[in-house]
């Protein structure tokens, strides 16, 4: 089971439930659609755990309530926020009105209340960070329960999608999670180019790996960079973000974005990248960082307070919905750029950096395993990048929709498209991975301690934006 | 063995040696090769009745005027996202791509391609800053519901390259010692309360910076059952900063902008010359 959402099908008030599941390696995935007439679906949480979530974020935005779901509280409507009417159903936009509820004291059983203290945080954070809210009940050191409180930065991105032009929501696909911006855009292209059957010419299917390898790059480096600041080890914090500015000035040079935007169209890729000293730059960077990989491989100081921190075992990580470098650090062994492959990856050498460790350890050694690995693939793209054009005509039919999906470098993210009966997008479904993995992260936190957390939280690699949309 | 390798790593520093750009000064901008930044505007070539660069701007920041009389375009780069779409759309390259990246603007007007002759006073708010900061400034932080390119640019700031506390710039967690409260996102129901709390809780004199398209306008994300349109309603705005997002050398600019130590590149939607910085200044 991947994900599943609701959606109205056009000219109906009656939901349409979908369930993505990807069976495995080399399989397309099955859509299981459903209609609940007036009776309410059954939850599907205690048999998919993962599933809780979706179904709490379908109660919330498109007013589909859940027989016997487990947790049945709000999830993307904060405590305290009420919409006239679901945002998602037809219709005009609803008026949203909150008054924000403060955080709950839980039930803690076998602990008398006195001890516990309750220690909030955010959801304005430290330095630069985005906004979420995060609350410790703790004594002492020890951590007793953990819960972040998300989607502050719930901007109804699904619902902007609405009555645009196919062609323009790549746009906005790219501004779900910006430091995603390249995967999130092919996520939905793929989606449109699967409604609209059209053939990617291979040029820009390579060039394509080439951006969202590059991508990776950056947002890795950033990662090491940032992981050392909480390590605090500063030497490995400058070189980590020295590294990723340099990352981002080849994006530039190549794209004209730092963020790599603005080249990912439907049918293909807008424009010629600028290569010509990618090679050279790779070379540097590469010699860069197998130093400094080196020294972090070897730095004792950095290693113990990784080693045990936040463990995910692999059958929580599994039925949570854990992805990504998280999953592949749990020992799941799945990537969709091989099980799935898409675009022209099945043509390129691409290896799968998988590690037992379960910690922040084995999640930072996925990490720097897969910047070699995204070096090879850009190289190998730099070496047998076929001639031809670039874009094909995609003009997804009316009524058509489509699945798509990529592998971020934060997990797979998916969109499923819908169009209405005037070829504009109906309905838009995201899935981030930070959606899946901000969803596993608590269980790694319950029963810790407070001096590990922003450790652990770091090796999760999260973003807020991609959750909350 | 700690004790061995952390002089390892403080060598391995020293070896890396100095990164930083030097930044101002110099002619070129170093470090922002290739950037796309905000669509140029040429009055002479743009056909008369095509409609096709508005149709196609996701944010709006392009309205047409029908009155042939008139200014047939008017491009508001407070909304414009640097997407490209209008320059690969218009007919005749009336539209251009530049390599400039976005600019701070003490007022949202100023950011308007009109004829409107602009005139700016920063010279009070100068005054101020320098009277009370001296020569550093304290920066809150708060996300009001960005996409997160805003806050990968402003992490830049303070990576080796642009370092940012040569400036005498500091983010402080606390909005009590803060200067200024630098906002992003087109500010969600959500962040509405976190961010005025933020802003109520800092001491005068306190500043404001609108950085990102998000933040200037709402731009694509703004609007909605969920977002404001950004910052200008909620807050008095002392600098917007538009870009989407807003490259670390745009960042710097705008808080010397606001610290009165270069000069606005934009006034009335017109790029002027390249600031002169003497380097000394606050190298
Ligand atoms: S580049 Fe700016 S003005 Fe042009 S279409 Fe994009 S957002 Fe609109
Ligand atoms: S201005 Fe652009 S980069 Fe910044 S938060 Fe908004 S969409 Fe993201």
């Amino acid at each position: 089971m991947q994900f599943m959402y609701a959606w109205f099908p056009t000219g109906s008030d009656a939901p349409e439930l979908r369930y993505v599941l990807h069976p495995g390696r080399g399989q397309t995935p099955h859509i299981w659609r459903c209609r609940s007439g007036a009776e309410s679906p059954p939850s599907l949480a205690p048999a998919a755990p993962l599933l809780s979530w979706y179904e709490r974020e379908t109660t919330d935005l498109c007013g589909v309530a859940f027989r016997d779901q487990p947790v049945p509280d709000p999830l993307v409507l904060l405590p305290g926020a009420a919409a006239e009417r679901p945002p998602l159903m037809p219709g005009p936009l609803p008026h949203l009105s909150y008054t924000p509820v403060p955080l709950p004291m839980p039930d803690l059983a076998g602990t008398t209340r006195e001890d516990v203290q309750l220690l909030p945080f955010g959801p304005v954070r430290a330095d630069v960070l985005e906004s979420t809210q995060l609350a410790f009940y703790y004594i002492g050191e020890a951590i007793l329960h953990y819960q972040p409180r998300l989607f502050f930065k719930h901007r109804g991105m699904e619902k902007r999608f609405e009555g645009l032009s196919p062609a323009l929501g790549t746009v906005l696909a790219e501004r779900v999670s910006g430091v995603g911006s390249v995967a999130h855009a092919l996520a939905y292209c793929h989606a449109l180019e699967a409604a609209s059957r059209c053939e990617v010419p291979s040029r820009a299917t390579w060039l394509r790996v080439l951006l969202a390898e590059l991508e990776r790059l950056y947002n890795h480096l950033h990662y090491l960079g940032y992981l050392c600041h909480t390590t605090t080890l500063k030497v490995g914090e400058a070189q980590g973000k020295y590294l990723e500015e340099l990352a981002k000035q080849v994006n530039c040079q190549i794209s004209g974005s730092r963020l790599l935007r603005g080249l990912v169209v439907p049918g293909g890729v807008r424009r010629e990248p600028t290569l010509l000293t990618l090679a050279e730059d790779l070379v540097r960077i590469e010699h860069e960082l197998r130093r400094y990989a080196d020294q972090l491989a070897a730095t004792s100081s950095h290693l113990d307070r990784l080693i045990t921190t936040g463990v995910l075992d692999r059958q929580l990580a599994f039925d949570q919905g854990a992805t990504g470098p998280v999953e592949r650090a749990s020992g799941i062994d799945r990537d969709s750029r091989r099980d799935q492959p898409y675009g022209a990856y099945d043509e390129l050498p691409l290896s799968v950096a998988v590690r037992d460790g379960c910690d922040a350890h084995a999640r930072q050694q996925v990490r720097v395993e897969e910047i070699t690995h995204s070096i090879a693939l850009i190289r190998a793209v730099l070496d047998g990048l076929p001639e031809g054009s670039l874009r094909a005509d995609c003009r997804p039919p009316p009524g058509g929709e489509g699945l798509g999906w990529a592998e971020t470098p934060r997990g797979t993210a998916y969109y499923a498209v819908h169009l209405d009966t005037a070829g504009r997008l109906a309905r838009v479904k995201i899935k981030s991975p930070s959606f899946s993995n901000w969803r596993v992260f608590p269980y790694t936190v319950h029963g810790t301690n407070m001096m590990d957390y922003a450790i652990n939280e770091a090796s999760f690699g999260l973003t807020v934006a991609g959750c909350d949309r | 063995m700690a004790m061995k390798v952390i002089p390892l790593w403080t060598l391995y520093g020293l070896a890396r040696g100095k990164a930083t750009t030097r930044w101002c000064g110099e002619d070129a901008e170093p470090g922002q090769a290739g950037y796309l930044g905000m669509p140029r505007f040429d009055q002479a070539k743009c056909q008369q009745g095509c409609r096709e660069c508005v149709d196609t701007c996701l944010p709006g920041a392009i309205t047409f005027c029908p009155d042939a009389s008139k200014q047939r375009l008017t491009v508001d780069y407070g909304r414009c996202v640097v997407c490209q779409l209008c320059v690969e759309a218009c007919p005749t390259g009336a539209l251009t791509s530049s390599t400039d990246w976005a600019f701070g603007s003490r007022r949202r007007e100023d950011l308007v391609w009109t004829r409107a002759a602009a005139s700016t006073d920063g010279m009070t708010l100068k005054r101020e800053i320098r009277r009370v900061f001296g020569r550093s400034l304290h920066i809150r932080h708060v996300d009001a519901g960005s996409c997160n390119g805003c806050e990968s640019e402003l992490q830049a700031l303070n990576n080796p390259y642009y370092n940012l506390h040569r400036f005498g710039v500091f983010f402080t967690p606390s909005p009590r010692f803060a200067d200024l409260l630098l906002v992003t996102g087109p500010v969600t129901y959500a962040m509405r309360g976190p961010l005025l709390e933020a802003y109520e809780a800092m001491p005068d004199p306190r500043f404001v910076m609108a950085a990102g398209t998000c933040a200037v306008s709402g731009g694509t994300n703004g609007g909605g059952y969920a977002c404001d349109n950004g910052l200008e309603e909620l807050l008095p705005v002392d600098v917007f900063l538009p870009g989407c997002p807003p490259n670390p050398p745009a960042i710097i600019h705008a808080l010397l902008m606001l610290l009165q130590r270069s000069p606005q590149r934009v006034q009335g939607g017109q790029i002027g010359p390249a600031d002169e910085h003497p380097e000394d200044d606050y190298a």
